[in-house]
């Protein structure tokens, strides 16, 4: 399944997994700081809504 | 769509709204069209005759490449909107895309490095193009340190779009003056990565794919991005006014 | 406008005003690039133009953040802007009491720097007219950034890192004159090119540099 890559399997494998790495970091970052500040923002309204 | 209702969008409650239908279009399309061109290319393309499989490279030094340079001027163009026309949203959208611009750019300048070491034997090379992504990414960390150091998010959002504005012509002169830099006396180290010229079709259509799918993904993760700054600017705004006594 | 320049000058000459600082930096490290790269004199002869324009290029980032800073602290920047005087003018003449006392220094100091590193006798003319040249950018594109960071506490690394990839393109054609004119080569296109940038950014950049002052003194 794997092609030949020769003599320059370690340039391009290792272009691939950085690259993908990179991005799975960006969006799992992303990901994660939109969860946080929703429920963040959903809290700090809640607490507005209940001081009046 | 009439450039009257464009503006409607500016709204944050709208662009949350209308991104809350959108967004997961964006997203589902540029996995989908990530992992077709990525496979495709990986799996179902030759060697090339020089170059051998690191062809393959090109797959995502390409696209991260035209992405790092897209996302600083999608962030020009909604620096300029801030400054004229105060629209919040846009302010706010420069800021989410710059992380993003700037991991393009460090993929760039990375899968570069790589491709170049079995080319050029040494893993860096003051090549203009690379050379120029060096200082793109000094550019990026720069934007965002400043929008991270200033606490007043107007104050912020003026300041970094003036710099983006400067910096854009600066990155400007640098291009230029880095090819001057380094086609002096060595001319056959400066050899180049991006053959748009000349990608045969059986390279151009993969790529083609890979680089739709990099947009994609860099729309989707803005619309996510801008959507997070906008609630985060609220909280900051109700919190600002609990603490008054409001 | 005179009045805030000679003003700027005095202060900057005062005990503690920072004249001497980036002179004094301009040596240290001219004296520790042997210390670094070994004293062979074939090879310190070819890296001196970069060295000496690098050196001084470090040497006025240094002084950068005092261009508004005491200013800021006082108040009496507030007091500039309800001045009759164009925020646009203000800021120039800041960059030019900058470059008088810090950059313009650097440059008469650099040919007597540039006999420790056994600069080419046909370098001299070349590094000194380069520097002459392009330290009033660095002066106006330096304003630029502490005017930015100018209500920041320790917002001197930032300055830095805001500054200098503004800095590069002065810095390739500068050095490029100093080292093509050690070498004997020719050097007009650099020479033009460094004349333009700084023409230009003279000419433009301050009202950039006002308008970012305007929004911090908000």
């Amino acid at each position: 399944m794997m092609p030949d890559l020769g003599k320059y399997a370690d340039a391009v494998l290792s272009s691939y997994a950085v690259s993908l790495v990179l991005l799975a970091l960006i969006v799992w970052l992303s990901l994660r700081r939109s969860k946080r500040i929703k429920s963040d923002l959903e809290e700090v309204e809640r607490k507005v809504k209940s001081n009046g | 769509m009439s450039l009257n209702s464009l503006w409607e969008y500016a709204n944050p409650k709208k662009f949350i709204q209308t991104t809350d239908r959108v967004l997961p279009w964006f997203a589902w399309s540029a996995a989908l069209t990530l992992v077709v061109g990525l496979v495709w290319g990986f799996f179902f393309t030759p060697d090339d005759y020089r170059q051998g499989s690191t062809v393959k490279i090109i797959y995502l030094h390409v696209p991260s490449a035209l992405m790092a340079i897209n996302a600083w001027l999608m962030m020009l163009v909604t620096s300029l909107i801030w400054i004229v026309r105060r629209h919040h949203v846009s302010a706010l959208a420069a800021r989410a895309a710059a992380p993003v611009g700037m991991i393009m750019t460090v993929i760039a300048l990375l899968t570069g490095a790589i491709w170049g070491q079995p080319m050029w034997g040494t893993w860096w090379a003051w090549d203009p193009r690379l050379t120029s992504f060096l200082i793109l990414f000094l550019f990026y960390l720069g934007y965002i340190a400043l929008w991270e150091a200033i606490e007043n998010d107007d104050t912020a959002a003026d300041l970094t779009s003036i710099l983006c504005l400067v910096g854009s012509v600066f990155a400007l002169l640098s291009r230029y003056a880095v090819n001057f830099w380094n086609q002096g006396l060595h001319q056959g180290a400066s050899l180049s990565l991006d053959k748009e010229e000349n990608v045969a079709d059986v390279f151009w259509y993969p790529l083609l794919v890979a680089m739709a799918g990099f947009v994609l993904l860099f729309i989707a993760l803005v619309l996510m991005r801008t959507r997070t700054e906008i609630r985060a600017r609220r909280m900051r705004a109700l919190l600002a006014r609990e603490r008054m006594g409001a | 406008m005179i009045a805030l320049l000679t003003r700027d000058i005095r202060l900057a000459m005062r005990a503690g005003g920072g004249f001497g600082l980036g002179l004094s930096f301009f040596l240290i490290v001219v004296v520790l690039v042997p210390f670094g790269v070994g004293p062979q004199s074939a090879l310190l002869s070819k890296i001196a133009p970069g060295i000496l324009w690098l050196g001084a290029l470090l040497a006025c980032l240094l002084s950068l953040d005092r261009i508004f800073a005491l200013d800021w602290e006082d108040g009496s920047l507030d007091l500039l802007a309800t001045s009759p005087l164009p925020m646009e003018g203000i800021v120039s003449v800041k960059a030019l009491a900058h470059w008088l006392t810090t950059g313009l220094p650097l440059v008469l100091v650099a040919p007597v720097l540039g006999v420790l590193l056994n600069l080419p006798e046909a370098g001299f003319l070349w590094l000194t007219l380069s520097l002459a040249l392009g330290t009033p950018a660095l002066s106006v594109i330096g304003t630029f950034g502490a005017a930015l960071t100018v209500g920041l506490k320790r917002g001197g690394l930032l300055l830095s890192l805001l500054v200098l990839p503004l800095y590069v393109p002065t810095l390739i054609f500068g050095a490029e004159v100093a080292r093509r004119g050690a070498e004997g080569f020719d050097i007009t296109t650099p020479l033009l090119l460094l004349a333009g940038i700084t023409c230009g950014t003279i000419a433009l950049l301050p009202f950039a540099s006002a308008a970012v002052l305007r929004v911090n003194l908000r």
